[in-house]
């Protein structure tokens, strides 16, 4: 009886780690870490590629870029990583968690979001720094407020934001309310809020184009990660990109 | 230390639940001081902006306790020694920012003092503008903080009891007097660990403030608030403040169990 036991127990280990290893079909799980503005595209191209891999889940982890490194580091179980700048990728392959090298896939630019009325009747970048705009921008130390320092540096243009903020969602959340007249946010950010916020795209926003890399991680199931990394940068995975405001590189 | 001697009653395998209780809450606090830079302990912490958001806290965690008193004090009173109909629903619901996640009560608030909001769009016209400012701090920080106060104080009024007061109505005190000579007294313990409890949670604030007042160094970016930016930039720095302030709600904690014990 307990040998029984035994056998069938590693009879189950051994089919499992079977699973685990070989992209055959067999049930198995690719688990993706992937910066927050990337729901939207990544959700559909996750569904996509479990069509065309039965018995394929994949689940998603989106963050901010810097938590999911610090989670990655942290020893947290991910196959693959895409990142929304190269500061955070860097930070991943400096910690040899990346296996091979990082690939670009994606560039986001900034864009005005106004409220839907648009109050302030806010039409370029350089009325945003007008005293009366209660403008609301990310902090300088995360990504989106590093590129808006960088437009105004560029534009010759000092901005007195009213905030700054943490995060796109935060920027956004003060926008959308009519707390703000004006944020400055991704392209993508502002498709993502639909009807809530209006885009303004100006042409200062070029200065500062974003890079997003992605990588299968050292730790993961390589060969399954390396197709969803296929998937994403092929021409399916970048339509999909494309419609969700992504700019193409 | 008379204690040491008497008889606990309790059975003995409660206390190893009871030790890992106390290391569940004590140890992650121990791993943090593990990750402080000693060293440059002192320069993180003395940074500028450091400096700048650790007396923004102080001042706008004063401020709310003072609304929280001018506020509270009046509500508790209320509710402990009067009856009205509908009191249990205003009890239950004066409760409510204590179990509400800090961010929903920043929207609620939002709604209300934002410019589009309830009370916003009248104060707008009158050119008062509470969004963005040191103003909109204090009311996150207060409606978080308020609870605390109502629920201590109104406590210690239910266990002081009414005698000392109804002795005193009898000799022909006026209320205002019966509440200044008698019952202010009687619950002083009360009163001063339910401001000082008011002040920590205050000072603790971030979810609401965050949604709702935003976040720029010297104006609304509270100490909680540039732990969270630093934390992006330099961990360090993040790591050391949050020091900063546990060391700071150890002493706020420890005052409030004195007052409750001593006075």
């Amino acid at each position: 009886m307990r040998g029984a036991v035994v056998a069938a127990t590693l009879f189950a280990l051994g089919s499992g780690s079977a699973c685990g290893s070989a992209d055959d079909g067999s049930s198995s799980t690719l688990t993706v870490y992937a910066a927050s503005s990337l729901i939207v595209a990544f959700t559909e191209i996750g569904k996509t590629f479990e069509d065309s891999h039965p018995g394929v889940t994949v689940k998603f982890s989106f963050a901010g870029s810097s938590d999911l490194v610090a989670q990655l580091q942290q020893g947290a179980p991910a196959d693959v990583f895409a990142s929304a700048d190269a500061a955070n990728m860097e930070k991943a392959t400096a910690g040899d968690l990346v296996e091979g090298a990082p690939v670009d896939f994606a560039s986001n630019t900034l864009q005005i979001a106004v409220p839907p009325s648009n109050p302030a009747s806010i039409s370029s970048f350089t009325d945003l720094t007008d005293p009366d705009v209660q403008l609301v921008v990310c902090a300088p130390e995360v990504p989106c407020g590093a590129a808006a320092q960088q437009v105004a540096a560029a534009a010759g243009e000092t901005l007195t934001p009213v905030s700054e903020e943490q995060s796109v969602t935060d920027v956004l959340g003060k926008v959308a309310s009519g707390e703000a007249d004006a944020g400055l946010v991704y392209v993508t950010d502002v498709l993502a809020a639909g009807d809530s916020v209006e885009g303004i795209p100006f042409p200062e926003s070029r200065e500062a184009v974003n890079t997003y890399p992605i990588a299968v991680l050292a730790d993961g199931a390589s060969s399954l990660a390396q197709e969803f990394v296929d998937e994403v940068t092929g021409p399916e995975g970048q339509r999909v990109l494309h419609d969700a405001g992504f700019a193409d590189l | 230390m008379r204690r040491t001697a008497q008889y606990s009653g309790l059975p003995l395998w409660l206390f190893a639940p009871a030790a890992a209780a106390a290391l569940f809450i004590m140890l992650p606090i121990v791993a943090m001081a593990t990750r402080v830079e000693w060293s440059q302990f002192v320069s993180l912490v003395t940074s500028e902006s450091s400096l700048q958001a650790l007396e923004l806290s102080v001042k706008t965690s004063t401020a709310s306790t003072v609304v929280c008193l001018v506020l509270g004090v009046p509500l508790a009173l209320t509710l402990a020694r009067s009856a009205f109909p509908g009191q249990g629903l205003v009890r239950s619901l004066v409760l409510l920012p204590l179990v509400l996640p800090p961010v929903v009560g920043g929207i609620a608030l939002l709604y209300t003092f934002g410019r589009q909001g309830l009370l916003g769009r009248s104060m707008d016209v009158l050119g008062i503008q509470v969004a963005f400012s040191t103003t909109a701090v204090v009311i996150a920080q207060a409606f978080v903080a308020m609870p605390f106060l109502v629920v201590s104080l109104e406590g210690s009024l239910r266990t002081a009891g009414r005698r000392y007061e109804a002795v005193a109505a009898t000799l022909g005190a006026k209320p205002t007097t019966v509440l200044r000579r008698i019952t202010v007294p009687l619950v002083l313990p009360g009163l001063v660990s339910g401001a000082v409890l008011s002040f920590a949670r205050s000072l603790g604030e971030f979810g609401a403030t965050l949604t709702f007042a935003g976040s720029l160094e010297g104006v609304t970016r509270t100490l909680p608030l540039e732990i969270y930016v630093q934390r992006e930039a330099n961990p360090d720095a993040a790591v050391a403040l949050s020091f900063v302030l546990v060391g700071v709600a150890v002493v706020v904690v420890g005052l409030a169990r004195r007052s409750k014990e001593h006075l």
